[in-house]
C-alpha cells in the first residue's frame, strides 16, 4: 500500500468516482490518487483497458481524467483542489 | 506582442542557470515552465521539500535549492504553470496558461526541456500499477509518497539511486530485477581507466549498490523476458534469471532503461538531429556553445545529450555566455574552466552508457508487445507496416496510427525507430523519428479561443 512518509497532512478533500480523496495542498490529483490507493485514471480508447498513472511528468498522457466535467485532463500536471470532481476517463466519452 | 533577448523553455537546472546567467548579463529572460514550482523533475519541489525530505532523497537534490533561489533571485520574470504549444521559425512562442494562450516573440531560445524516460515496452507494461522509476521518485519528491511492495525492473543510475532513496524513506524496495547481460561488466570496465575523473560518480554507485546490498533488498541480476501479469492492474512480475522463471507478486512495478532527450521542440523548430550510438537515442546536432543548426536555438541540458544535473547546469551557462557574446555584451570569464570542468563531468559517461545500455528486450519486443500505448500497436503490427513497405516511422504512422495518440510518440517514438530499423536491417539513423508538429501538447479549444498575443505574461511572484 501507498504511505505517506512525513504523517498525512491531508487539508482538502475532493471526489474521485464519488469517493471522497484526502490530498495536501501542492499535490496533483494523480499523486493524491495514487496515495488513496486509486491507480486507475481512464480507459484505453482502442480496447477500454484500464490505464493508470505511468510517468507523472506531463509526456505519457494516461493519467487522462475528468476534471469537474472537462475531459482530457492530464491528472499529473493539476493540483488537486477542494471540492474538485475527477472522473476516470471513459473511453465511449472520448471525442477523438 | 512582447519581446524578450532570451527565452529559456524549462525550469530545471539547465534552464534555471541559463536565465540567471542571461539576466545577470542585461538580457531580458523569460522562463516558461509547464511546472508550478522551478527544479524541473530532478530538482521537482526543492523549494517545498523539508529537512526530512531532502535528508531522503540526498545531498545532491539539496544542490538545486542554491539554483531556485537564483532565479527567485534574478530579474529574470519566471512563468510557472505554462505549456508551450507552437514555435514558428520566427521564433514566436505560442504556450497556454491559467486557462488562455498567449504569444512572445524570443531573439534566441533556450530549450531546456531536459529528458525522458526511454520507452520499455514489455508485456502489461500498460497495466494500472505499472509506471517509470522516475514516477515513484516524482511521487516522493512532491508528495512523500512511498509504495510499500514496489519491485524495481530495469537498468541505470537511476534506478540505484530511487532504491536509495526508498530505503532511506524506510519502505525499501520488494525486489530488484536487473537486465543487465553479464557480459556487459566485461564490455563497461573497458572504459573504467578513462573514467577515473568522474570518480565521485562512481563511489556514489558504489554506495548505492552497497546500500541496497546492506538493506537486504533481492537483486535479480541479468533478467530476460520480463513480463508483468496481471487483468485489470498489476498483480506480479515473471522473469527468467539464474536459469530459472521467477514470479514475484506486486500491485506496484516501477520500470527504467535510461533516459534519452526529450525531442519534441528541437523536432518542432526542425533542427538536425543524429542518432547516437552510445546513448542509443537521437540528440540535436550542437557546437560546442550546444547551438542548434538553427541560428539562436540552444539546447542546454539533457536535452542536447544526456549529461546529468551537474552537467545541465553548466551547460546552461555555457548556452547564457554565448548567447550574452552573440547580442554584443562584455565577456565573461570562466567559460573555459566551465568547459574543462564539463569534459570532467562526462568522464564517467562512456562507462555508464557501456553498461547500462537498454537490454535486448525492450529493444527489440515480442510480436504480441504493446509498443504503442496510446493506439495499441503491437511490434508485430510495426514490422508487418515494413514488410509491406512501410520505410519509416512517418509510414507507418499513416499505415497503423502508431504515434498518433494523446502522447504524440513520446512513449512510443524511440522504440518504434528502433523496430523499424531492426526490420530493414538497418540503423535507427537511417530509419530517423516521427515529425512532430503543433500543438507540442493537445490543448483544450477554450485555450486557443482566450488569445491574448498581446498580453504581456505577468511577471512572477513568490
Amino acid at each position: 500500500m501507498p504511505q505517506r512518509i512525513d504523517g498525512s497532512g491531508e487539508t482538502l478533500r475532493f471526489t474521485f468516482e464519488g469517493r471522497e480523496i484526502a490530498a495536501r495542498a501542492g499535490d496533483t490529483i494523480a499523486a493524491a490518487l495514487i496515495a488513496a490507493g486509486e491507480t486507475t485514471t481512464r480507459a484505453s480508447v482502442v480496447s477500454g483497458a484500464p490505464r493508470g498513472p505511468f510517468c507523472m511528468m506531463g509526456v505519457c498522457f494516461e493519467c487522462l481524467v475528468e476534471v469537474d466535467g472537462v475531459p482530457n485532463r492530464q491528472a499529473c500536471m493539476i493540483e488537486a483542489a477542494a471540492g474538485m470532481t475527477v472522473n476516470r476517463q471513459k473511453a465511449d466519452e472520448v471525442a477523438a | 506582442m512582447k519581446s524578450y533577448d532570451v527565452v529559456v523553455i524549462g525550469a530545471g537546472p539547465a534552464g534555471m542557470a541559463a536565465a540567471v546567467e542571461t539576466s545577470r548579463a542585461g538580457l531580458s529572460t523569460l522562463v516558461l515552465d509547464e511546472q508550478q514550482r522551478p527544479g524541473g523533475q530532478i530538482y521537482r519541489d526543492i523549494e517545498a521539500s523539508d529537512a526530512t525530505r531532502r535528508g531522503i532523497l540526498g545531498q545532491d537534490y539539496q544542490s538545486g535549492a542554491d539554483l531556485a533561489a537564483a532565479l527567485r533571485g534574478s530579474t529574470a520574470e519566471y512563468l510557472p504553470g505554462a505549456v508551450v504549444w507552437n514555435i514558428d521559425s520566427a521564433k514566436q512562442i505560442d504556450f497556454s496558461v491559467r486557462g488562455g494562450s498567449q504569444s512572445v516573440k524570443a531573439a534566441h531560445i533556450v530549450v531546456a526541456t531536459g529528458a525522458i524516460e526511454r520507452p520499455t515496452p514489455m508485456p502489461g507494461w500498460t497495466l494500472p500499477g505499472v509506471t517509470t522509476v522516475g514516477a515513484v521518485q516524482i511521487l516522493l519528491k512532491t508528495s512523500g509518497v512511498v509504495l510499500e511492495d514496489l519491485v524495481m525492473v530495469g537498468s541505470g543510475p537511476l534506478l540505484w539511486l530511487a532504491a536509495t532513496q526508498m530505503i532511506a524513506a524506510g519502505t525499501p524496495p520488494k525486489a530488484i530485477v536487473e537486465t543487465v547481460p553479464k557480459a556487459r561488466y566485461r564490455a563497461a570496465a573497458k572504459h573504467l581507466a578513462r573514467a577515473i575523473p568522474g570518480w565521485r560518480y562512481l563511489a556514489k554507485g558504489f554506495a548505492m549498490i552497497r546500500a541496497v546490498k546492506r538493506a537486504g533488498v533481492p537483486v535479480h541480476r541479468d533478467a530476460e523476458e520480463i513480463a508483468i501479469d496481471g487483468v485489470v492492474a498489476a498483480e506480479a512480475v515473471s522473469f527468467t534469471s539464474d536459469g530459472r522463471r521467477h514470479r514475484i507478486e506486486t500491485a506496484h512495478v516501477a520500470l527504467h532503461q535510461g533516459v534519452v532527450p526529450n525531442q519534441q521542440i528541437t523536432r518542432l523548430m526542425n533542427c538536425e538531429h543524429r542518432f547516437d550510438a552510445g546513448q542509443r537515442a537521437f540528440l540535436p546536432v550542437v557546437d560546442a556553445s550546444f547551438e542548434t543548426s538553427v541560428e539562436n536555438v540552444f539546447v542546454a541540458g539533457d536535452g542536447a545529450g544526456i549529461g546529468g544535473a551537474r552537467a545541465a547546469a553548466m551547460r546552461g551557462r555555457l548556452v547564457a555566455m554565448r548567447i550574452a557574446e552573440k547580442a554584443g555584451k562584455p565577456a565573461t570569464d570562466g567559460r573555459e574552466k566551465l568547459e574543462a570542468a564539463l569534459r570532467r563531468d562526462a568522464a564517467v559517461r562512456p562507462l555508464l552508457e557501456a553498461l547500462y545500455a537498454p537490454s535486448e528486450d525492450v529493444l527489440s519486443p515480442a510480436d504480441g508487445t504493446l509498443v504503442c500505448r496510446c493506439e495499441e500497436i503491437t511490434a508485430g503490427q510495426i514490422r508487418e507496416a515494413v514488410a509491406l513497405g512501410a520505410p519509416g516511422p512517418n509510414q507507418v504512422k499513416s499505415f497503423l496510427r502508431a504515434g498518433m495518440g494523446p502522447c504524440q510518440g513520446r512513449m512510443c517514438g524511440l522504440a518504434v525507430s528502433e523496430i523499424i530499423a531492426a526490420a530493414k536491417g538497418e540503423e535507427p539513423s537511417s530509419v530517423d523519428y516521427y515529425r512532430i508538429r503543433p500543438p507540442l501538447k493537445p490543448l483544450l479549444l477554450s485555450e486557443l479561443a482566450a488569445f491574448e498575443p498581446g498580453e504581456a505574461p505577468r511577471a512572477a511572484a513568490e
